[in-house]
């Protein structure tokens, strides 16, 4: 049973993919491997410590103020993440602007909460929490290798394809790192794993379609 | 000011160069009526945010506001992220009520979308966008109401383009969310094209 609260989440019911929870931030921060993997650990740690503290606060909290405490709360690890974030490393904090702050909105928290750690006990809804961080960090860190590696030729900073300013034979796609790439290879990887799971395809709207043919 | 404006709604829009407030806008785009209802809301709430939020972070949040009652290191900048949810969520009650009692037309046909605008990430993230550069009272106003019309104008395409979607014959594993996410990237694109207009 915790085994599966943990792997689920994965692939099979991935939030950015299938759920289409958390996408806000998720595109934002893609552009290098560094920025993907920093947000992906920022929110995989407030993803857990939140759904921990809704989840052992969970038989006090009146229904009618709920989703206020949840904000609060959510807010305030947040502000530590982030403080935390700007005392240790603050060249990152910096490329990541505003983003980190904006996990505050982002569904995928609030979701989670709302959705599980309002109903379970403290030890299952971390490992939602972990589950659901880890699926999100995994299309983060995926969209973030193509476009680094596609845009500029490195991982993480480390040349990987030399490239023909450097003397080597690569030439860097220069749209990989502007905003339209972000959509147009989500939006690939989102077919990729539809193509691979196709129990998550969406049912034609309009059916006609198939009987034309 | 006109040029904050219009890099505002082309250049810097907030959903195609920052996508900021994507899960509304895929989920809502499904059909044009219900994405107009959405994206006036989302205008109107954007212009009252930001320059409210001003005033909060300028007169109450930064170092040295509270300087007339004798505190001059005070420093609450940490403290903007909950007092920017605190005044967007205080804003649309305000107007929820306001709309309801003087122009109950408009009132309805926004319904349930002026609520759901609360944990929009557009919202909060142009009030923080304007105090990371630090734009002044009428500059937040203006970029408040540009940055509201360049979200509203991008979920208008694309509902308008998914109502057409509807009857073209799309791979399977494409369907939905997929091609959603490529036209978006080809809106995108043709709205870089305004990054490098400038006016005289």
């Amino acid at each position: 049973m915790a085994r599966r609260n943990f792997f689920t989440p994965l692939i099979d019911e991935n939030p950015v993919t299938l759920q289409i929870l958390g996408i806000c931030s998720a595109l934002a921060v893609t552009t290098s491997m560094t920025t993907a993997l920093t947000m992906s650990l920022a929110l995989t740690v407030v993803l857990m410590a939140s759904s921990g503290i809704i989840s052992a606060m969970r038989r006090h909290i009146p229904a009618q103020i709920r989703l206020i405490l949840q904000i609060t709360i959510i807010a305030s690890l947040v502000i530590v993440t982030d403080l935390i974030l700007q005392a240790f490393a603050f060249e990152i904090s910096k490329r990541l602007s505003i983003f980190v702050s904006l996990v505050v909105t982002n569904c995928l928290v609030l979701g989670r909460a709302e959705a599980f750690a309002m109903q379970n006990p403290v030890g299952r809804s971390i490992l939602d929490g972990l589950g659901n961080g880890l699926g999100y960090s995994l299309i983060l860190l995926i969209v973030g290798f193509v476009r680094e590696l596609l845009g500029l030729g490195t991982l993480f900073g480390w040349a990987i394809l030399p490239t023909v300013d450097s003397g080597g034979w690569y030439q860097p796609l220069g749209v990989m790192l502007l905003a339209p790439s972000a959509f147009v290879v989500l939006g690939l990887l989102i077919w990729a794993i539809r193509v691979w799971r196709p129990v998550q395809v969406e049912p034609d709207e309009y059916p006609l379609a198939e009987a034309r043919r | 000011m006109t040029e904050l404006f219009l890099r505002a709604i082309f250049a810097d829009n907030l959903v195609l160069s920052y996508f900021l407030g994507i899960c509304t806008y895929l989920a809502i785009s499904k059909r044009l009526e219900t994405a107009l209802g959405l994206a006036a809301a989302m205008v109107v709430v954007q212009t009252v945010t930001v320059p409210v939020n001003y005033l909060i972070h300028h007169y109450l949040l930064l170092e040295g506001a509270w300087a007339w009652l004798g505190l001059p290191d005070t420093d609450l900048t940490f403290l903007k992220l909950i007092a920017f949810i605190g005044v967007i969520a205080a804003v649309v009650q305000v107007l929820e009520m306001a709309l309801d009692r003087y122009a109950p037309a408009l009132y309805r046909a926004l319904g349930v979308f002026l609520p759901l605008i609360t944990v929009n990430c557009a919202i909060l993230g142009g009030s923080l966008f304007m105090a990371e550069r630090q734009y002044d009272l009428g500059e937040s106003l203006v970029f408040g109401f540009g940055s509201g019309i360049g979200w509203a104008l991008a979920i208008a395409l694309l509902a308008a383009i998914r109502e057409r979607l509807r009857y073209a014959d799309v791979p399977a594993g494409l369907r939905g969310l997929g091609i959603t996410f490529v036209v978006t990237g080809l809106i995108s694109m043709g709205f870089t094209a305004f990054s490098t207009v400038s006016l005289p």
